[in-house]
């Protein structure tokens, strides 16, 4: 029987999108398969979680354990090792998060179970065949595996959109494999990063821009045009990195996700962290010299030229409609 | 404190138009220019800052043929003080390149293993965490703080929605390097010529047995998931259409 595990994501209490996003894709796969469906919970004070799994699986396995309230990895590890070695599931499911990145690689190989990462697709026949992306989202590979009887995969968030079911779930409670304390990695707090005076959260219009903008001295040309637009100027993690602008106008999944009314995107190429970051804006162009860049996948218009010769020929006409 | 990097030399694709070879499993690089993973050159930077703080050697590991010798000596050029290249030319899984790493690096001594957080190429993030379970050390990935004291790593992990995960780590350890954790510092010329007399260790692997868990049968380009539409004329053409299309939506 080809059985599927996803494994749930909490943090601070909530429950993680990308858990439901599992889920949704595990069933789907499951009715090809004729498998069943198990969400697997790893905390501390469950209930809650249990509650809102509920129906959404045909089972849980509920692993209930004071270490388990925040994620470490030597714990986790320690537990899912156990879990996937009783249960022997076909495929497990884990977010392709800074969760999922930490755990599931040392996972499988700790198990000698086939690891890919990523993925934004699942086929199963005999194997898995997975679909993941390369080279900053320009390229799609199909990924197949060796033999074997297990397999581990990491999934992209938000490459699988959550539906809604209503399956009667039964929920198994085990007991936690934890008898001691283990030592080597502790986790201390969670960190909220500082933010400064602007909000881009907030802003109606936001000019992101990314490594085709070159050189720091060009971040002048930028504001101005933002000025004349009447926007604010976000980045992509490179800008950031280089700092550029300060890492509270990183747009993405390790930065902020905005949905303002315009989102220009000016020499950002669009890897999946900074589109999960921007694609509910309202409405977005794309400025970029490459007509492949993975951006123009996610603009609704699109501009393929150098953006220093079109934001002086954008500004005036649009300081010439102002007046 | 001794460390380790573990680094690798992948295409520049940047800005570029990428094309599928006649394999269809791989890309055109005859015309590409390579050059170390970026998250590497942080990874460098911080077993640098710290050889700097608390004394020690810094070892980097890079798995490749001759080609790869050029990331090697700018990493020496840096402050690196030896080099060890796997030679090894067939096509890797991230499991087959933790393997050949491990197979190297489990005869050094080390405090500190230092990986990128991932492959601009092929993306896995996987490398680092597989390593540290093949070595049996803790580790801890997209790391963009370190502090080290007496065997005791403090470290800041980003998570997502610009929140940080702060925990300690026993070492021996290996850490996963996210960009931005600090500024890769640039060599001197000077420095650049001495570290092209240096010496690059040669570990020959050509003919290790591995385990390739997963192989790509076939690359494409993604299916478009919201096709722009693209402005086309002169740039003062598209300046006018867009500006039309600004004042239609109401944004201006």
């Amino acid at each position: 029987m080809k059985n599927i595990f996803t494994l749930i994501e909490h943090r601070r209490g909530e429950i993680r999108n990308i858990s439901f996003e599992l889920l949704t894709k595990a069933r789907e796969l499951s009715e090809k398969t004729g498998g069943k469906v198990t969400a697997l919970l790893l905390g501390h004070q469950t209930q809650t979680f249990i509650n809102e799994i509920k129906s959404s699986a045909h089972r849980i396995i509920v692993i209930e354990d004071e270490k388990l309230k925040d994620f470490n990895s030597e714990y986790y590890k320690t537990v899912l090792s156990n879990i996937l070695t009783t249960e022997k599931p076909f495929l497990t499911l884990i977010g392709h998060t800074a969760f999922g990145i930490d755990i599931a690689p040392a996972l499988g190989s700790k198990l000698n179970i086939p690891v890919s990462t990523d993925c934004i697709g699942i086929e199963i026949d005999n194997n898995v065949v997975a679909t993941r992306q390369m080279y900053g989202g320009k390229l799609n590979a199909t990924i197949n595996f060796k033999d074997s009887s297990q397999f581990l995969l990491t999934i992209r968030q938000g490459a699988f959109t959550v539906s809604e079911t209503n399956l009667s779930t039964e929920v198994t409670n085990i007991p936690s494999p934890l008898k001691e304390d283990l030592a080597e990695i502790k986790f201390l707090e969670y960190i909220e990063a500082a933010t400064g005076g602007v909000d881009i959260t907030k802003a109606n219009i936001v000019i992101g821009i990314g490594r085709g903008v070159k050189e720091q001295e060009n971040l002048k040309i930028i504001e101005d045009f933002a000025q004349a637009i009447g926007g604010v100027v976000g980045c992509s993690r490179p800008v950031a990195d280089s700092g550029w602008l300060p890492k509270d106008r990183q747009v993405g999944s390790s930065g902020k996700t905005i949905k303002p009314k315009l989102y220009i995107a000016m020499g950002i190429s669009g890897a999946s962290q900074h589109i999960s970051g921007m694609k509910g804006s309202e409405t977005i162009i794309a400025i970029n010299k490459d007509p492949n860049a993975p951006i123009f996948n996610e603009a609704n218009y699109g501009i393929v030229d150098d953006l220093f010769k079109v934001i002086p020929a954008l500004k005036k006409k649009i300081e010439e409609l102002k007046q | 404190m001794d460390s380790i990097v573990c680094i690798k030399r992948v295409p520049q694709t940047t800005d570029l138009e990428i094309k599928i070879d006649s394999s269809g499993k791989d890309i055109q690089k005859d015309r590409l220019t390579f050059d170390i993973n970026e998250s590497d050159s942080y990874a460098i930077e911080e077993a640098i800052r710290l050889k700097e703080k608390l004394g020690g050697t810094v070892t980097l590991v890079s798995i490749g043929e001759i080609g790869n010798d050029d990331i090697i000596r700018m990493g020496l050029a840096k402050g690196a003080d030896s080099a060890i290249r796997i030679e090894y030319s067939d096509e890797l899984d991230g499991f087959a390149t933790a393997q050949l790493l491990k197979n190297t690096i489990k005869d050094l001594k080390f405090d500190i293993i230092f990986t990128g957080c991932m492959a601009q190429d092929d993306g896995y993030s996987m490398v680092g965490q597989t390593l540290a379970e093949l070595l049996g050390i803790p580790y801890a990935s997209l790391v963009v703080k370190l502090d080290v004291e007496n065997n005791l790593a403090t470290i800041n992990r980003e998570l997502e929605g610009s929140l940080i995960e702060k925990s300690e780590i026993k070492l021996p350890a290996l850490f996963t390097i996210q960009t931005g954790i600090n500024e890769p510092r640039y060599a001197s010329l000077m420095a650049i010529r001495k570290a092209t007399g240096k010496e690059i260790k040669i570990t020959d692997a050509k003919n290790t047995e591995l385990t390739k868990n997963t192989t790509i049968t076939k690359l494409f380009t993604p299916p478009p998931s919201k096709q722009a539409e693209i402005l086309a004329g002169t740039t003062e053409e598209k300046a006018v259409k867009m500006t039309e299309i600004l004042k239609e939506k109401g944004v201006l």
